[in-house]
């Protein structure tokens, strides 16, 4: 077998298709102006020799209209790369709402990655086909970066907050999952591979892996653990809000500024809980900083989501319409007073 | 062909700035701007051969997927020096500083820049700076990239970050040092009739670029500074686990880092723009757009740096902001392309090897500029950031053009400076390597980075291999391309030709002075009368 020579790379996702198209629209019209730019000046260069030391040609003093136009069409023309690409960028931007939940912890120099039904793999993320799946990251230590080429998908992991990203993998296989960002001495090592796996492979993956409880199961043991459960109640001795059906709802502060609910206000309320004071509360929680790895983190955020949505069943009925729907809270796992 | 026959041998002037005295004393205390400009090419020839010995060895790790020649550590230490040294000691100070500084107050008609001291000190910092660097280079050397993104570099490196940091903090004075003096002697020390319009494009260029220098250099002191403070005081400002921001750091060092790429590539432009009218025998097409081109490109160039955060976690309403900028500094740059591109129409073209790096660079820099727009283009951007594409557009312009430019400056500049020829056959088959080894080392790396081939990876998936053993042939071929000229340059000080006061039949000011100049610049004072590239007296023809 002689070395391969790949010079395109995998389409595996909805969007990798669609990065493509403008893509070669780009090396179009560049591959257009870089050839223009080439005959021009080699014909000048050849027509326009110079054939005796003495000639002397004439001045030419420049154009107008030449300039309006050397200026006005590459512009037009930057505008419509802008515009289909400012179209892709916020469409990678908003995940569809019945998207898998996945979350994935970086660290030097490993992936962590954790699905809403409990399983917990490493530098290996099995996914089904044909199913959106949403990520939610954050690092450990340094910034490092998600990146899965056939996927046309990369976003920095941070520390000390979350970022999002998603896909919607269209072809059964393995991936390349890399780090992009520089993260140290083993950057080049903290790869990985996504699998993609027809849905009844990975129900079969899913209920094969000994996975033990749910992430939000596994939230609501720390909720009581850290005893949250004796301020953030339902009833009239609650000291701290009720968090109920709060996930993806406004919260209106103290100071009158109002945020949602989102994964990273539920993170930062953990660790820094007097950073956003909800009105009507005294900023009487301790932090809990050093106290909940960034892992069990997002399993106390998992927690909190299920608390507005019904739990998920096993990884693959899509929630029809997805956004939190109202009054499911019944459906949440049962609190256990005190 | 190339044996062109001319005016009989020149004598070498009896009094010039090279030999009115001798010893090391009156190198190292002079004042003399040409002399400073010596200084400075001796120091970044060597920074420059440091930083290519450095890519040399990360070509030949990269030959095989696997990381086998050097670890891992030793590997990201090299890409990190190959980056610092070439970006903060040899091509921020290589055009400015040696030829900036060699040929403003020539052009101006002037007889020394408007600092004479505040210029030698400038290189002196200069020094100050790179023998922290170098020392920590002897020491074990540094691991954070070029870039220094926190908290890697406050929190987790633990390598000689704080003495390279405080090497490119001191540089950074140097730097505007010279942006200072290049702008207060444009400004006073102008010649009579020198009026701005009538100032050569190479000066234009340097003026937009010291602005950058001045008001850029400082924002990347002050963000050292804060490195220092988080990393030697554990006072939280980048690092989360302190209470930091990891993305204020990468605003700052990007406020600087990006107008940085035109420190870089404005004065090449200003380079070319010399080159293309002197071996056309034109005036430039569209002077004031040439030259309003690179201010344009200055000031727009301070407000893009957020397309280095497309997918750090800024927010999305910002990209859209940076991207549309980012299009917009884009456009003076193909103002400028097809203003040379005009200027070779009904010219009498000269291949001389200073041109042969002007049609290099204009192919070069058409090619690094367009592939600028796929990075600003938010949608491909997310799939190529940080990957190989990102290496092959940013070395297309800071080798192909900043480089390119250089080279070109260099052999047409060095009749002036030496008062030799250089040996023209041996330049032109030298510019062809340049030109080869350059394509073959970079292009690959297009096709590299949109296969998903992620920078810094000291190992790689073997389906990456063959178009890396094509890039790191290219490299061995481009740096023979830089080694030839070293040699030929250096033998011609010695062996060269005696040159005319003007070889080329340049109208610029400083070829109106004999070759080398006196330490005076002009035996009398210049006055000038005409536009700048008046090369035909005949009518201006209209065009369009």
């Amino acid at each position: 077998m002689g070395p391969s020579l790949p010079l395109f790379p995998e389409q595996a996702s909805a969007m990798a298709s669609r990065v493509d198209a403008l893509y070669f629209y780009l090396l179009a019209v560049s591959g257009f102006f870089a050839v223009l730019i080439a005959i021009l000046v080699i014909v000048f260069a050849i027509k326009y020799r110079r054939r005796s030391e003495t000639e002397l040609p004439r001045g030419i003093e420049g154009s107008l209209k030449l300039e309006v136009a050397w200026t006005a069409i590459p512009l037009a023309i930057a505008m419509s790369f802008f515009f289909w690409g400012a179209k892709l960028f916020f469409a990678m931007n908003i995940p569809p709402n019945d998207a898998l939940e996945v979350y994935v912890v970086g660290k030097q120099w490993m992936w962590k990655v954790q699905h809403a039904d409990g399983q917990r793999e490493i530098n290996e993320l099995h996914v089904p086909v044909n199913r959106a799946v949403r990520l939610t990251m954050t690092s450990e230590d340094v910034i490092h970066d998600f990146f899965v080429p056939a996927f046309r998908m990369k976003k920095d992991v941070l520390p000390g907050r979350y970022t999002t990203a998603w896909f919607h993998a269209t072809r059964p296989g393995r991936y390349h999952l890399f780090c992009a960002q520089y993260c140290g001495t083993k950057h080049s090592a903290m790869i990985g591979w996504i699998d993609v796996m027809e849905p009844a492979d990975f129900q079969a993956w899913l209920s094969g892996g000994a996975a033990s409880e749910s992430l939000a199961s596994a939230g609501a043991k720390l909720f009581q653990r850290h005893a949250c459960n004796t301020c953030h109640r339902q009833d009239s001795l609650a000291r701290g809000p009720n968090l109920q059906g709060l996930f993806g709802k406004p919260v209106q502060l103290a100071d009158g500024r109002s945020v949602v609910a989102d994964e990273s206000y539920l993170r930062e309320s953990i660790l820094t809980p007097n950073a956003k004071i909800v009105a009507g509360f005294q900023p009487i929680m301790p932090t809990f900083q050093g106290l909940v790895s960034e892992e069990e983190l997002l399993q106390l955020v998992a927690y909190v989501k299920s608390l507005s949505n019904p739990p998920p069943a096993p990884g693959l009925t899509p929630a029809p319409g997805g956004a939190a729907p109202p009054l499911v809270n019944r459906a949440a796992p049962p609190e256990k007073g005190k | 062909m190339s044996a062109v026959v001319r005016e009989p041998e020149p004598q070498e002037p009896r009094r010039n700035y090279l030999n009115s005295s001798y010893g090391i004393r009156s190198w190292l205390l002079t004042k003399d701007h040409k002399r400073i400009a010596l200084l400075y090419l001796v120091s970044v020839t060597f920074f420059f051969f440091l930083g290519g010995l450095f890519a040399l060895l990360i070509r030949l790790e990269l030959l095989t997927p696997a990381g086998d020649l050097v670890q891992a550590e030793t590997y990201n230490k090299l890409f990190t020096m190959h980056g610092v040294t070439m970006i903060f000691f040899f091509l921020i100070p290589s055009i400015p500083a040696v030829l900036g500084n060699f040929l403003i107050p020539m052009m101006i008609g002037a007889r020394d820049l408007a600092f004479p001291r505040l210029n030698l000190l400038s290189w002196y910092v200069y020094v100050v700076g790179a023998l922290f660097t170098l020392w920590a280079v002897v020491h074990g050397g540094v691991d954070t990239g070029w870039t220094f993104y926190t908290p890697y570099s406050t929190a987790s490196s633990n390598a000689h970050v704080i003495a390279t940091a405080v090497g490119i903090f001191i540089t950074g004075f140097s730097s505007i040092l010279t942006g200072l003096n290049f702008i207060v002697t444009i400004h006073t020390m102008r010649a009579p009739g020198m009026t701005w319009f009538r100032l050569p494009l190479f000066v234009w260029s340097h003026y937009a670029t010291s602005l950058i220098m001045v008001l850029g250099t400082p924002v990347l002191a002050v963000t050292i500074l804060m490195v220092f403070i988080e990393r030697v005081l554990h006072l939280g400002i980048f690092d989360p686990a302190l209470g930091g921001d990891p993305i204020l750091f990468q605003h700052l060092f990007w406020f600087y880092s990006h107008p940085a790429v035109y420190i870089m590539v404005l004065p090449a432009m200003g380079v070319i723009s010399e080159l293309v009218t002197t071996f056309s025998r034109k005036n430039i097409f569209g002077y004031k757009f040439v030259a309003f081109a690179s201010i344009g490109i200055a000031v727009l160039g301070f407000l893009v740096w957020g397309h280095h955060m497309f997918v750090s976690g800024q927010s999305v309403y910002a990209g859209l902001i940076f991207s549309v900028l980012s299009f917009l500094v884009a456009v003076p740059s193909a103002v400028k392309v097809f203003n040379w591109t005009a200027t070779m129409y009904k010219g009498s073209i000269s291949y001389r090897t200073p041109m042969l790096y002007a049609f290099g660079f204009i192919g070069l820099f058409t090619i690094g500029g367009l592939t600028g727009l796929f990075l600003a283009t938010l949608g491909v951007d997310v799939h190529v950031h940080d990957t190989y594409f990102i290496i092959a557009h940013f070395h297309y312009i800071m080798v192909g053009g900043a480089i390119m430019g250089y080279l070109g400056g260099i052999h047409y500049w060095w009749p002036k400076i030496s008062g030799k020829m250089y040996p023209e056959a041996w330049a032109r088959f030298a510019a062809l390597v340049v030109f080869v080894g350059f394509h073959l080392t970079f292009f690959p790396q297009f096709i590299l980075g949109y296969l998903g081939m992620p920078r810094r990876y000291h190992a790689y998936p073997p389906e990456f291999q063959v178009l890396n053993v094509m890039s790191t042939a290219g490299a061995s071929i481009l740096g023979l391309g830089y080694i030839i000229p070293m040699i030929y340059l250096v033998w011609s000080m010695r062996y060269g030709r005696n040159a005319p006061p003007n070889p080329w039949g340049s109208t610029g000011l400083e070829w109106k002075s004999s070759s080398p100049p006196p330490t005076d610049n002009f035996e009398e004072p210049p006055v000038v009368t005409e536009d700048p590239y008046t090369y035909s007296h005949e009518e201006v023809e209209t065009f369009g």
